[in-house]
């Protein structure tokens, strides 16, 4: 319960702040749905049903470590695009505006 | 052969770039790298294609992990061919990129390898959550090359890319993540089927086709390719028009037949689309003037021709669309690449400040006239055949609509190709401007020297390949029923990915 709501309101604020024309807030609103999409893979693998990774009294409910995995190689991609785009907001103008020029 | 060799494709290039990027080698050593890589890649990817001709599957388990553990590098038919397809236009692109100096950038040519790396590995990956690393991969060294420009236009045009690109591989990843809460594996292999058994697992790998549609730049989600690919050099846009979005339509081939088993209850939905996006990239194309722009337009509207392939899902129609996808990547490029040649020999692909560029040079005119005819659909280029078979599938299965449609387009088309034709090769170069502006350097940058052999050549190459896949499609259209037959029976693809 926690997780898809945690889920939806990063999802809301994530659409909200990309559909703005300003750079910089639509790094913001991509980073937010890197992170709900993020907490969707962590409850893909079942978190509801299962106890934490390690030093758990019963192996078999120990959390299933393969979307932590996946996580992991999603926020090194999420991260080193985020950089990136906002190295390109602040090079060229002096603004951060995403509208089209001449 | 060993299947462990798959690695290989991936691994090479990314070595290459390491090297490139941490020694300071002189520029003819980059240059070999560069194109030694790339040849290297071709010469594997037509070993490929040969070797699994005959419906063999080449299956490996990187790690050696027990199957269903490990992530598996698969070859089959279809992907043997894309791997050699992709493999020329990278070969010919880096050609065309060498020879106007592009190359000579510090970082142009460590991108291309990543790049690379990352279409081979989306090709051959077997793994759906491997499937969104390696588009992820090979989607970053283009907002570099996009970058590497430097221009304002550049610039704004790499950000949109970068922000749609990232909007969809979430979309991509949150859809992997809900298969994996459904179906409990991510791998393609024990995937099979899964989409048509279990609607929640249908819903989760739907998202999955959603965005492989944006990445594919399917109407109506296709309006980010138009504004980004005019604004990189001609050289990135011929690349990245061979690679990003067809490596998205094998991914939607791919997921469909082995996820989806090919369910036909949905096709409607595909055939509806993908005809509207021929219709309307033809027409937005109208009201363009400048050739790259032209040419983006057509490219979504050749998109809906080779998804149609999937969306009638019988054997003809699948080796169409695998044929149609072939022979449009060599042609794309090729186009892309002679008004390439001339917009970089003459500074400008301004449909009203070019002409009679055929008289001065015969050659280029001659490149873009038969890739032009070609992409129209007559004979003898490839062509042709693509559409014939396309238009034959699609009267097999009783969908008139869709072949009307697709034969009305392809008039469209050549109407399009004449107004190239007409404004860059034909009749006479304007009148030199008064104003010393853009228009007046054009002119006289002609008048320095016209387009150089070196730079004309990757083109030529390209369309006689077209032309050579027109004459003897006979081999081509053998290795498309090869792949189709393949993707309507997957059991040999499955049953190599998940033992060993």
């Amino acid at each position: 319960m926690t997780l898809s709501l945690a889920i939806g309101v990063l999802t809301a604020a994530a659409v909200y702040l990309v559909l703005q024309r300003g750079m910089v807030r639509i790094v913001l609103g991509l980073v937010l749905l890197g992170n709900a999409v993020n907490l969707l893979l962590v409850s893909a693998g079942g978190a509801f049903r299962r106890d934490r990774p390690l030093l758990t009294e019963a192996p078999e409910r120990a959390a299933d470590p393969l979307p932590q995995a996946f996580v992991l190689t999603a926020i090194v991609i999420t991260f080193s695009i985020t950089v990136y785009m906002l190295t390109l907001a602040g090079a060229g103008e002096d603004d951060d505006d995403t509208e089209d020029g001449p | 052969m060993n299947a462990a060799l798959l690695l290989l494709l991936v691994a090479v290039p990314i070595l290459g770039a390491a090297l490139l990027i941490v020694v300071s080698w002189p520029v003819w050593l980059r240059r070999t790298v560069l194109l030694g890589t790339c040849a290297a890649a071709l010469v594997a990817g037509l070993a490929l294609a040969v070797l699994t001709r005959d419906g063999r599957v080449y299956a490996h388990q990187v790690g050696l992990w027990p199957g269903g553990v490990a992530i598996p590098f698969v070859a089959d038919a279809f992907s043997s061919l894309m791997v050699a397809t992709t493999a020329l236009l990278i070969l010919v692109c880096s050609g065309f990129a060498v020879a106007t100096g592009e190359a000579g950038r510090r970082l142009f040519a460590p991108l291309v390898l990543v790049l690379a790396a990352g279409v081979f590995g989306a090709l051959l990956t077997g793994d759906l959550f491997n499937l969104f690393v390696f588009v992820e991969v090979m989607l970053l060294p283009a907002y570099g090359l996009m970058a590497l420009a430097g221009t304002p236009r550049g610039l704004r045009g790499g950000r949109l890319l970068v922000v749609v690109s990232l909007l969809t591989s979430s979309l991509l990843l949150a859809g992997v993540a809900l298969v994996y809460g459904t179906a409990g594996t991510v791998q393609l292999g024990e995937l099979a089927g899964a989409a048509r058994e279990s609607p929640t697992v249908a819903a989760g790998a739907g998202l999955v086709l959603l965005a492989l549609w944006v990445k594919a730049a399917v109407v109506p989600v296709h309006g980010w390719l138009v504004r980004s690919y005019t604004a990189c050099s001609p050289a990135v846009t011929a690349l990245l028009s061979g690679l990003h979005t067809k490596v998205a339509i094998y991914a939607l081939y791919r997921i469909y037949a082995v996820v989806f088993d090919g369910q036909s209850s949905l096709l409607w939905v595909g055939l509806a689309v993908f005809t509207a996006t021929m219709l309307v990239g033809v027409l937005g194309a109208v009201g363009e003037h400048g050739t790259r722009s032209i040419l983006v337009f057509h490219m979504v509207s050749q998109i809906g021709y080779i998804l149609v392939g999937v969306a009638l899902f019988s054997e003809l129609g699948l080796m169409a669309g695998i044929f149609y996808l072939v022979h449009n990547m060599v042609v794309k490029a090729s186009l892309f690449l002679s008004t390439g040649a001339v917009e970089y020999a003459y500074g400008t692909g301004e449909l009203d400040r070019l002409g009679g560029v055929a008289r001065r040079d015969p050659l280029v005119g001659l490149a873009f006239l038969g890739a032009a005819l070609s992409l129209a659909g007559l004979p003898p280029f490839s062509g042709f055949v693509a559409k014939a078979a396309l238009v034959a599938a699609a009267l097999e299965q009783g969908q008139w609509v869709v072949a009307g449609v697709a034969v009305a387009v392809s008039l469209l088309t050549l109407m399009s190709m004449l107004k190239i034709w007409g404004g860059v090769f034909w009749g006479a170069p304007p009148e030199k401007e008064e104003e010393p502006g853009a228009g007046g350097a054009a002119v006289a940058t002609a008048r320095r020297g016209g387009v150089r052999t070196a730079v004309l050549l990757p083109s030529l190459v390209l369309t006689a390949v077209t032309l050579g896949l027109g004459l003897g499609a006979e081999v081509l259209l053998g290795l498309s029923a090869q792949a189709a037959a393949q993707l309507l029976d997957t059991s040999a693809y499955v049953g190599a990915v998940t033992d060993w």
